[in-house]
This record gives structure tokens, C-alpha cells and sequence, in this order.
């Protein structure tokens, strides 16, 4: 039996590559190829490019080590990415439940449009006009003291809250979806059979709706985690000087010091630990979920 | 344990009266059974019941104590729903904990009484797989430990048997009786199947479009249906239409049945009468009458012959009358075959025209 199904989804394999191979071919040209060119640069002491004389080393990653300010700054950029979660977290679980729970219909579609609009405006537009919104006599300093009858100064324009806004709007939209497609798949009778059984809304949430959209959480929290902790345009645009952090370290690497090598090496440290951090979190998650 | 009392119960969504004025009152330690065709406001009934939405007009008390705007958590009921809704996150044994852990009962009561509803349903050794590792019948029963281990004072049971098939149905109408019996709570069912109404409730309810038609003891309302819809929805009916006559109606080309005793209505409205397809005798010959007052001439159009019994179907003045004779190996009819039917007054049931 065991082995009869085996060699089932081996000729099932077998007829599902040309399926498989487009989106395997593309990713071996689009991410392995530049990427193992990367890996090689990690390792050189500076680029080949316009005849310089290069050499292999581990220098690059032994500067990470060898410098407190890098470790500073990851530590500084998995805090972000873990804060960013958090209120992505806060903010877009309720919405993906009313999404998928209390609205139907017409109502459903336009407040969906609402939420993965953000996907549909430029990156940088988005970031500068939350600059507009955010600097002092911006939109919001000036909107709320027409409001309010006492002068208040708002000014989060380069500060860390700034960099916060920035990302958490930029990265919402991932954990709205992914817990709407989990909460949109338990059905009402459950909610209801709980609460029938004496459990209050809190209680169905905490023990059957928490539980059971768990992997739309996970998946949403990995989706935003892993490029938040690498982010540098909303850290640089919207948080200026406090605004540094990992990513904006790497991107000075290839973009003003053009120290690819170095930077190149930064980034594997990143992707290293990242891998770390989900390996670990991997099988509590599991269990959760 | 708790009877519940509805009183004129109205609910209506949008232009749309799902529950028009419905009293029932289901006696405590009961089996009820709410029978009607889909749309008829059954499950809208069974739901006010419950708790899930609240009656815009009326009371529903459960043992004495008002509860229309009381939400089902605070309702102490328990309730079986069409497709189980077993917690696919939890072990068949938390499944059945849920009710007592949310209450906050002591660990080690809460695993006493899992584990004697579990024996109760015969699933005892079950209790650490999960809701998908069974099957649709052990799937119910569980779903049946859960609704009925924190004690409710009412069962509530949504077409619980809807999506098993035929013999296991049968199996789980037993088991069901059996512990509803046992425990001796006040049992509401759901369904829209006839036979299952008949063979396991004390009291029948028949909806349609949200009214309630008729209430009462199976038996009753088979044998003394009060409406044509009563008479051909809960069992099968042959309905003659025509003028009163007193205690019996005048067909159009003057043929005259009688009802049994007692049934009678000013002469001259319309009426029809209802006549179940087991008490109609067929014969080929005009014969003795043997004091059946009822009789009529028709041809065999048609013989479904099912084992223990056969239907005939006879053509009688553009009429297709239903008739189901046991099988006791006499002579069968052939189709085409001209025949007399006949049946007592006492069989025939007159219906007032709605």
C-alpha cells in the first residue's frame, strides 16, 4: 500500500513537471543565480569590477563580529521587525475578522479594496506623503489643533513612531489577508456551538478562533517579519537620523561606500539569523497552530 | 431538566416572516420533533429556542424562567448541530471538556464526566483522537457528549441526523431515544424527515411558512390531520375535494364519502377528505360490501412493487388515487386492470377548505 503510493506521486511527479518547471526555471535564474554570485562577493576582498586586483578572505564576516555597532543595529532592526509585527498584528487581525465574519456582500468587497490599496500605490509615494502627514505643520499637526482647542506640536517626522507608521502601513495588508483566508475557513457553527456551550465571545475567541486561524497568523507575521528586518527606505525616509538600522547599513554598503563584498556578507548574516529565528519558532508555532 | 414555553413568537427578516405566531409548549422530559419542509422556519424557531437570535415579537421561557433576550451562552442549553461542528483544534475528550472548562470546573471533574458522557454515547476509549480520525456517526455522538455533559436544561438538535446514511441512521434514531431517555432531558429535534418525526418524538410540530399547522402526539397527527397539508406532508394521503354533506363530502359527479363519526361541518362549504393508502382495499370484483361505506370504481394505471408491500396506482375520474396493499401472496393486479376500492368512514378524515 505504502509502496503503491509512493510510485503514485512519483509518476505524479513525473507528469507535473511541466507545471512545475516555468516557476522552477525563473526562480533558478531570478533568485539562485544573482544570489550564489552574491555568496561569492561575500567572500572577496573587493569587487573584480574595472580590473582590481581581489582576494579571497573572511574578512567581511569577521567584521560583523568584530564591530559592536552591526550586532547594535540587527538587534535594533529585530526589534523593529518584531514591533511592526506586533501592531500589524494588532491592527490587522480585527479587521480580517469583521472581513470575514460580520460583513458580507457588497460592504465586504469595498472594505477589502480599502485594505490592499497600499499594494497599489508606488513604495515611495506611499512614504513621502506619510511625510507630508507626519512632519510639524504637516496634515496631522495642523488637522488636530483645528480640532482641538489647546496648542499641541506634532511632530513624529524622523523618529522612530515615524518609522513604525511607515512600515506597519506598508505591511498590514499581508496579515489582513492571511488571517482572513484562515477565519474565513472556520465555520460560523463553531463560533456558535461554543458559545451554546456556555463560553463567552472572549472565550470562543481566545480558545477556537485564536487556535484555529493560527496559521494565517504565522504565515503573516513570517511574510512581515523577514523584510522588515531588512527594510531601509522607510527607516531612511522617514526616520532620518534615528532612522538607522540593518538595512539602510546595507543598502550604504552597495549604494554610497559601494563595499559590495562587505555588504554582501551583512546580508547573509541577516538571512542566517532570520532562518535561525523561524527554525526556533517553527515548531512552537506548529503547536499553536 | 426544564420544559419551555413559546408564546407568539414572530420573526421576520426584512419583508420576509420566517416564525408568524407560533405557541408551542414543549413538557419538560419531552421529545419534541419540529417537522417542515426547508424554508418552513423550523431552524428559525429551534434558533430563538437556543438563543443565537432573538424573537422581534412573543416569549420563550425555559422551566418557568423568561429568556427571550437572554443570549445562548447564559441559556444553559445544549445543542447538536447539522455538521457536528466538533472544535477540529481539540482532542475528542476536550471537545466533550469545552462546556465544563469554560465554566472553570476542577480539572479532575471535568475528566470524570468527559469520560462518563463518552461511556453514555459508547465512544469510552475514543477520547484522545481527533474529530477528524472518526467516523460520521462517532462524530455525532460526540458532538451529543459535548451538548449534554454540562447538563443543559434543554437538547437542541439541528437536523442532527441529516448527514449519515440510511442504516446508520436508523442506528443513531435508537441510540439517540436511548439516551434522551436515560437522561431524561427535555429534547428538541429539527427535521425534515417524516419517518424520523413518527418513529422517535412524543410530540410533533408541523411548520409551514413559519405558522405552526398542527401540534401533537405522532399518532394523532397521522390519524386525524387537520389540514390537506398536515395529511399528505406527514405520511402519505389520498385528498378527495367536494361539498360538505355533514359528516362527509359530495365528490363533483356526485359520489358521496363519508367520514368517521364526529367529524362534522356545515353542509354545503367546501371540504375535502383524507384517506391514508394502507386503509383502501382493492378488489377486482364489485363483491359484497362488507359494511365499507366508502366505495369507487377505478383502472390499475400503475404497480410499484416494493417487497413487503405494493402501491397501485388507480385512475379514477382524471384522479390518481394511492393505494398500498401488504404482500400476502394473493393474486396481484395487472395494470390496466379494472378495479373497485373501498374503506370504512372511519379511515376518511374531513378536512376544512383552508
Amino acid at each position: 500500500m505504502a509502496a503503491q503510493s509512493a510510485t503514485a506521486s512519483r509518476s505524479g511527479l513525473r507528469s507535473a513537471l511541466p507545471l512545475l518547471a516555468p516557476a522552477y526555471l525563473w526562480l533558478t535564474v531570478a533568485i539562485f543565480l544573482p544570489l550564489s554570485a552574491m555568496v561569492f562577493f561575500s567572500f572577496m576582498t573587493d569587487l573584480p569590477l574595472s580590473g582590481k586586483s581581489w582576494a579571497f578572505t573572511l574578512g567581511n564576516y569577521a567584521a560583523f563580529f568584530s564591530q559592536s555597532l552591526y550586532l547594535t543595529l540587527l538587534l535594533a532592526s529585530l526589534r523593529l521587525g518584531l514591533e511592526v509585527t506586533l501592531w500589524c498584528i494588532v491592527i490587522g487581525y480585527p479587521a480580517a475578522y469583521v472581513l470575514a465574519k460580520v460583513l458580507k456582500g457588497r460592504s465586504r468587497e469595498a472594505i477589502f479594496l480599502l485594505v490592499i490599496l497600499p499594494f497599489w500605490s508606488n513604495g515611495l509615494v506611499r512614504i513621502f506623503s506619510w511625510a507630508m502627514v507626519l512632519r510639524e505643520g504637516g496634515i496631522l499637526d495642523t488637522a488636530l489643533n483645528a480640532v482641538l482647542p489647546f496648542k499641541i506640536n506634532i511632530d513624529l517626522m524622523y523618529s522612530y513612531p515615524a518609522v513604525i507608521i511607515g512600515l506597519v502601513h506598508s505591511y498590514v495588508p499581508y496579515m489582513v489577508l492571511t488571517c482572513y483566508l484562515t477565519l474565513q475557513a472556520i465555520d460560523d457553527s463553531l463560533i456558535e456551538a461554543g458559545r451554546s456551550l456556555g463560553a463567552s465571545r472572549l472565550q470562543v475567541l481566545k480558545r477556537v478562533i485564536i487556535p484555529l486561524s493560527m496559521p494565517g497568523l504565522v504565515a503573516g507575521a513570517a511574510l512581515i517579519f523577514v523584510p522588515v528586518v531588512g527594510s531601509f527606505m522607510e527607516p531612511r525616509i522617514l526616520g532620518g537620523r534615528t532612522g538607522t538600522f540593518y538595512g539602510t547599513v546595507i543598502e550604504d554598503q552597495f549604494v554610497a561606500v559601494f563595499n559590495w563584498p562587505l555588504g554582501a556578507a551583512l546580508s547573509f548574516i541577516l538571512l542566517a539569523v532570520v532562518l535561525v529565528i523561524l527554525a526556533i519558532a517553527s515548531p512552537v508555532l506548529r503547536r499553536a497552530a | 431538566m426544564a420544559g419551555v414555553q413559546v408564546s407568539s413568537v414572530s420573526r421576520s427578516f426584512g419583508a420576509h416572516k420566517a416564525l408568524d405566531d407560533v405557541s408551542i409548549d414543549f413538557a419538560d422530559g419531552g421529545f419534541y420533533a419540529l417537522l417542515g419542509p426547508s424554508g418552513s422556519g423550523k431552524t428559525t424557531l429551534l434558533r430563538q429556542i437556543a438563543g443565537f437570535d432573538f424573537p422581534d415579537t412573543g416569549r420563550i421561557s425555559i422551566g418557568g424562567e423568561s429568556v427571550e433576550r437572554v443570549p445562548v451562552e447564559k441559556r444553559r442549553i445544549g445543542m447538536v448541530f447539522q455538521n457536528y461542528a466538533l472544535f477540529p483544534n481539540m482532542s475528542v475528550a476536550d471537545n466533550v471538556a469545552f462546556g465544563l472548562s469554560v465554566r472553570g470546573e476542577a480539572k479532575a471533574v471535568i475528566a470524570a464526566e468527559v469520560q462518563r458522557a463518552l461511556d453514555l454515547v459508547q465512544l469510552g476509549k475514543l477520547g484522545g483522537r481527533r474529530p477528524h480520525q472518526l467516523s460520521g456517526g462517532q462524530r455525532q455522538r460526540v458532538a451529543l457528549a459535548r451538548a449534554i455533559v454540562t447538563k443543559p436544561r434543554v437538547l437542541l438538535l439541528d437536523e442532527p441526523l441529516g448527514a449519515l446514511d440510511k442504516a446508520l441512521r436508523v442506528d443513531m434514531q435508537i441510540e439517540l431515544k436511548r439516551i434522551q431517555r436515560e437522561i431524561g432531558i427535555t429534547t428538541i429535534f429539527v427535521t425534515h424527515d417524516q419517518e424520523e418525526a413518527l418513529t422517535m418524538s412524543d410530540r410533533i410540530g408541523i411548520l409551514r411558512d413559519g405558522r405552526l399547522v398542527q401540534e401533537g402526539p405522532p399518532e394523532e397527527i397521522y390519524d386525524r390531520p387537520k389540514s390537506e397539508f398536515a395529511a399528505t406532508f406527514l405520511g402519505d394521503a389520498n385528498i378527495f375535494r367536494g361539498d360538505t354533506t355533514g359528516n362527509g363530502i359530495r365528490l363533483p359527479d356526485g359520489t358521496a364519502i363519508a367520514a368517521g363519526a364526529g367529524a362534522t361541518l356545515a353542509a354545503g362549504a367546501k371540504a375535502s377528505c383524507a384517506v391514508r393508502p394502507e386503509r383502501i382495499r382493492i378488489a377486482t370484483d364489485a363483491g359484497a360490501s362488507d359494511g365499507d361505506a366508502n366505495t369507487l370504481k377505478g383502472q390499475v394505471s400503475k404497480r410499484i412493487f416494493a417487497g413487503n408491500n405494493s402501491t397501485y396506482f388507480v385512475e379514477r375520474d382524471g384522479q390518481t388515487l394511492k393505494v398500498i396493499v401488504q404482500n400476502t401472496g394473493a393474486d396481484r393486479l395487472a395494470e390496466g386492470q379494472d378495479v373497485v376500492l373501498r374503506w370504512s368512514p372511519e379511515s376518511t378524515v374531513l378536512i376544512a377548505a383552508n
